[in-house]
């Protein structure tokens, strides 16, 4: 039977299972949204800007593993879902975005809403594709949801013009995708997975350092299980948190340039270490030359070879998918007579003076005024360490990071890559309706929530629960941090005058507001929005606006060049 | 910064072209020259990259190039024995004793003069890089009205093929 393509391309969602899809109508979408009105297996989201559908999509994937999915129109619907795929690009982020284009007559011709999508997200995509045949746009979308979820996951975008979707095809929806120039690692080589457990085996000071590839791969048992085998030390990447558990004592929480002390310290002075799932971001191993003056033997796992030697020179490479590799790895161990180097234990003695000296991120609490960081404590206690948090972009996101122990994947949900502020209230939303049981927090600050605070407006409209930690210092607080130490004190833009009484604006959005201005309140004030079941409640917590986030490696320097905060 | 010469094949979809140059600007990379045309299977084309860099950045580039879906395969032609060649077509002003000894130099080169008016001759000329560049350098620059050059297409020597 013979189908419209925008009636097959419904059709194509509802074969893969998509049950939200996070989109916002315009002419040349009109088709799309026509068939989505005649069915109720795909149910739609309607946001209140396409930046939006594209982070609730992605925070939708990010806690669920389900490809999100999103619907633009041509133009600027496209340009406004940029950021977006962007964001979900950089941290890997499987995702579908299907985007309306002008008629094929007109393209080319600068017609009305007319952009050139495929090439405008060319750079910041897995892979796209502009459909010129309705016949084509099931296998199209088949292929589409295929690259998203296979390999190292990414973005794809499906851009249908107008007269496509409302030309008719025969509609069959491909049992199988054969893309000839695709292929993914699957497990790795076994030679190398013998040696690395060698290496391993004689290891004297090793880390195992652990990324996003681990929570994308469901690696975590498998990372989890090798760590306590071996009985090393294991840190983080702030896309890795929940990979392994934060509150165990082998974690060394979070490294980088807002790492905690030891876990920096134990990555410079390692003679082996184990990068699973990590691409040695810049924020994570900071001056590379620094990086490289201690000599260590490097292991790496990651389903992507651009990634592995890309900034480091890697002594054993090892492609294929995190969780194949860890599993063939932890076997490799069991049955291995040899076990860990006894001389583990000064490294132990060893790592536990650095965390002393770190001074396990303490901070100076006050009773006069809220210190962001205890919020955040406050928040873990609270939700006992079970909510799925979301973040913006800033230093709020790094006390989050730090404060809250995640000890499983995919309940940290943040924009590691790209650093989108905005992101973090739409991807609670994405969050909050694939986990409509789960507490879903944002933690934002007076500057993120307002680069999306539209979106308060489509929590209403879908009934979202989502409580909203703005921790509120009037200042954009990680550039005045910058400011402050590179740049003479000289705040340059950085201090939010102007700023909206953010209760009333809540309650305009028919929500519950709160201020909290007193340490003594902040814990009473949680516990009662934490209650409420049934509705949004932000809460704008005016904190100390001079506070900042310690420890740092600051840009260029080398892991142990840290500022350790002064209240240690 | 050695010079290499990567051959590659790709599905001859719409845009492939495309994502092989912004990949090259985007992350950097110096692109010398680029040519690319289908071969005798219509729905792959074969493209010829000549780039330099240090190993670790021809490294990057060979493991994104194979990281693009549309790209098949990959073959770093400077890593074996290989042929390389390359056409110009160089229009000349030729006129009076230029036009003998003009003549005289294509032949030495083994070039073909194709278009003769009575100022110029248009000259087609196959080799190497070097040859080309050595035939340019042989003519007086005011001789030198137009060239168009086609960039290196490469190919592997004897049992070295880069097909699927």
């Amino acid at each position: 039977m013979e189908l419209t393509g925008a009636e097959i391309v419904v059709r194509c969602l509802q074969e893969e299972q998509v049950e939200y899809v996070f989109g916002y109508p315009g002419g040349a979408v009109l088709f799309i949204y026509d068939e989505l009105f005649k069915q109720d297996k795909v149910k739609h989201v309607l946001v209140r800007h396409e930046q939006a559908a594209v982070h609730a999509a992605d925070g939708y994937a990010r806690s669920s593993d389900k490809v999100g999915v999103a619907l633009v129109t041509s133009g600027p619907g496209l340009t406004n879902a940029v950021t977006g795929i962007a964001t979900a690009y950089m941290d890997s982020i499987p995702m579908v975005v299907i985007s309306g284009q002008v008629p094929t007559s007109v393209i080319g011709e600068d017609a009305f809403q007319e952009v050139d999508a495929v090439g405008i997200t060319r750079p910041c995509v897995k892979h796209n594709f502009l459909v010129k045949d309705p016949k084509d746009i099931a296998p199209t979308i088949k292929k589409a949801f295929y690259l998203a979820r296979t390999g190292r996951p990414g973005p794809v975008l499906v851009d249908i013009p107008k007269d496509v979707s409302n030309q008719k095809a025969v509609f069959e929806y491909p049992a199988e995708v054969s893309i000839r120039s695709y292929s993914t690692p699957g497990k790795g080589d076994s030679m190398a997975i013998r040696h690395a457990a060698q290496m391993l085996l004689e290891a004297k000071r090793p880390v195992v350092y652990a990324g996003g590839g681990v929570i994308l791969s469901h690696a975590a048992p498998e990372l989890t299980a090798l760590v306590k085998l071996l009985g090393f030390p294991c840190t983080n990447t702030l896309m890795g948190l929940g990979g392994y558990p934060g509150t165990d004592a082998q974690s060394l929480g979070m490294l980088g340039m807002h790492g905690t002390y030891e876990a920096n310290m134990a990555m410079q002075h390692c003679d082996v270490l184990l990068a699973v799932g990590a691409r040695f971001d810049d924020r994570v191993i900071g001056n590379i030359e620094h990086f490289a003056q201690v000599p260590r033997k490097i292991i790496h796992i990651d389903i992507d070879p651009s990634s592995i030697a890309k900034r480091v020179k890697v002594d054993l490479p090892i492609v294929g998918d995190v969780k194949l590799v860890l599993s063939e790895l932890l076997d490799v161990l069991r049955s291995s007579k040899q076990k860990p180097d006894a001389v583990l234990a000064d490294w132990w003695t060893q790592i536990e003076s650095w965390r002393t000296r770190g001074g396990r991120l303490a901070y100076r609490n006050s009773d006069e005024i809220i210190k962001p960081q205890f919020v955040i404590e406050k928040l873990y206690e609270i939700t006992g360490g079970e909510a799925i948090i979301t973040s913006d972009v800033g230093q709020h996101q790094m006390w989050a990071a730090q404060y809250y122990k995640f000890d499983q994947p995919r309940r940290w949900i943040n924009s590691g890559g790209l650093g989108t502020m905005g992101f973090g209230l739409p991807a609670a939303m994405g969050a909050q309706l694939i986990n409509p049981d789960a507490t879903v927090a944002c933690v934002t600050g007076e500057g993120s929530i307002q680069m999306n605070i539209q979106e308060l407006s489509t929590c209403k409209q879908f009934r979202l629960p989502i409580k909203v930690i703005a921790l509120n210092n009037r200042y954009l607080g990680m550039v005045r941090q910058w400011q402050e130490f590179f740049h003479g004190n000289r705040y340059s833009e950085s201090y939010m005058d102007a700023l909206p009484d953010f209760v009333k604006l809540a309650e305009a959005y028919g929500h519950i507001g709160m201020r909290i201005d007193k340490p003594s309140d902040v814990e009473p004030a949680l516990r009662e929005a934490f209650a409420r079941k049934d509705g949004l409640v932000f809460m704008d917590f005016r904190t100390d606006s001079t506070e900042n986030v310690f420890p740092m490696v600051p840009g260029g320097k080398g892991l142990s060049e840290v500022i350790l905060s002064e209240d240690l | 910064m050695m010079r290499h010469i990567i051959s590659l094949l790709m599905a001859n979809e719409a845009g492939a072209l495309s994502r092989v140059a912004g990949l090259f600007s985007a992350r950097g990379y110096n692109i010398e020259s680029l040519t690319v045309a289908p071969t005798e299977d219509p729905t792959l084309s074969r493209m010829t990259i000549v780039t330099s860099g240090s190993d670790a950045v021809i490294e990057q580039i060979n493991k994104q190039l194979n990281k693009l879906v549309d790209v098949i395969a990959v073959l770093d032609l400077s890593e074996g024995d290989h042929l390389e060649r390359e056409l110009m077509l160089i229009k000349l002003k030729a006129e009076g004793e230029d036009r003998e000894e003009l003549k005289r130099l294509a032949d030495i080169f083994r070039g073909r003069i194709i278009d003769v008016s009575s100022t110029s001759y248009t000259v087609e000329l196959t080799g190497s890089r070097a040859k080309l560049d050595n035939f340019i350098a042989a003519i007086s620059p005011e001789l030198i009205l137009e060239t168009v050059r086609t960039g290196a297409s490469g190919i592997g020597r004897g049992d070295r093929i880069l097909k699927i």
